[in-house]
């Protein structure tokens, strides 16, 4: 995710200080992983000196500055131009786990173990999300929908795998 | 394996072959009361015919089941089919429903056929049928509700008569995702509430991911992955 066309994007509806827009993406898109004070400033730094935003005021208090940030048209413009590109589908391979099933054959362990241990592993990691969504609201149900059909992706390769484990043996032996 | 104290219901060493094909090769089960078990594998594996052996509907070749503690083969079959409908609940792919009778007719079948009086059955079926978001279909036949509507009257059907096990065979299997998640939560909901374990046969991880813990079959045996890792 582009942190910095996301804080853009927070800015559009007005501008914010730095804490609120860390308050702003934690919320809504930081469930996992929060941001760092020191990531939101060294992006806005970054924003700032790209002239997609523009600083619109600074309180001065008994602790350091607090500036606020304001969205400029060329950011607006470059939010506008991330919405619109399409990301690049991952060709996401199971690298690490093809690797340990080949090795597996190789040297005749039960590559059907390592499978079901990794099957048991994602499924554990489903359970977790699945309950998350019980409990949560439409925006957590979404962002757990989106890493569920990931894990499921994941797991149909598993089985695919798993039965075509004899044709692979002979492959990976001959 | 021997039967593990505390579980509902248990099998051990089972064995299961239709003419040459060997259906379970020693598998082995166990389930806690409210638990929701996921019997996962591949297609042929036999977890279909698992399920069947657990719930007393086919009787393996070999080995031992017991529910509440008492063998399954030494019941009569007459012993066993009260069992099924007073004590076991079940949800198949397609709902079963029967398509003469209404929706609320068939919630309220099980306890019909039970001695329940007609009003007296109906009554508690409305009920289930309220918890499962489908009270409003009451007076409609299978026919006429959607795939998702008929499945929730299924499981308000598998839940009627409070049973201790409910067996979920692809229970979401015809249905999209959307409406097989809405049964799956309510189902499950529904076990907990009333402390139903839940013998739940899929090959989606999405739907296996509703229970606490999976077994898997292959080839006839099976594999407690709670045991494994």
């Amino acid at each position: 995710m582009s942190i910095g066309h996301t804080l853009l994007g927070l800015l559009e509806s007005g501008p914010r200080h730095g804490y609120d827009l860390k308050r702003a993406f934690d919320e809504k898109f930081g469930h996992d992983r929060p941001l760092h004070y020191g990531q939101v400033y060294s992006t806005m730094s970054r924003l700032l000196k790209n002239g997609l935003v523009e600083v619109d005021g600074i309180e001065a208090g008994g602790g350091p500055e607090r500036k606020r940030y304001a969205i400029t048209d060329a950011g607006i413009t470059d939010v506008e131009r991330w919405l619109a590109t399409p990301e690049a589908p991952e060709p996401y391979l199971q690298s690490t786990l093809y690797t340990k099933i080949v090795l597996a054959l190789l040297t005749s362990r039960d590559a059907a173990d390592i499978l079901d241990t990794q099957r048991a592993e994602h499924l554990r990691t489903m359970r977790a999300l699945t309950e998350r969504k019980r409990q949560g609201d439409l925006a957590d149900q979404l962002i757990c929908d989106h890493a569920l059909f990931h894990l499921e992706a994941d797991l149909r390769w598993l089985e695919l795998t798993a039965a075509r484990l004899d044709k692979l043996r002979e492959a990976v032996t001959a | 394996m021997t039967h593990p104290a505390g579980s509902l219901l248990t099998a051990a060493d089972l064995h299961k072959a239709y003419g040459p094909t060997v259906a379970l090769d020693g598998a082995e089960f166990s389930i806690h009361p409210g638990e929701v078990v996921a019997v996962m594998g591949p297609s042929g594996s036999g977890k279909s015919t698992l399920l069947h052996c657990l719930a007393g509907i086919v009787p393996p070749d070999s080995g031992s089941i017991r529910y509440n503690g008492q063998e399954m083969a030494g019941m009569s079959d007459t012993q066993r089919s009260a069992l099924r409908r007073s004590e076991f609940g079940f949800v198949f792919q397609f709902g079963q429903l029967v398509p003469e009778l209404t929706c609320v007719e068939n919630v309220a079948l099980p306890l019909r056929l039970n001695g329940t009086p007609r009003k007296a059955a109906e009554r508690a079926a409305l009920s289930w049928m309220e918890r499962l978001e489908v009270d409003g279909l009451g007076r409609k036949r299978p026919g006429e509700v959607s795939g998702g509507q008929g499945q929730r009257v299924a499981v308000a059907r598998a839940l009627v008569t409070d049973p201790r096990v409910i067996f979920a065979d692809e229970p979401t299997g015809a249905l999209d995702s959307l409406n097989g998640e809405r049964v799956m939560e309510l189902l499950t909901e529904a076990a907990r509430t009333t402390g139903a374990a839940v013998v739940l046969v899929t090959h989606e991880a999405r739907v296996a991911a509703y229970s606490d813990r999976e077994i898997v079959v292959r080839d006839g045996r099976s594999r407690d992955m709670e045991r494994a890792v």
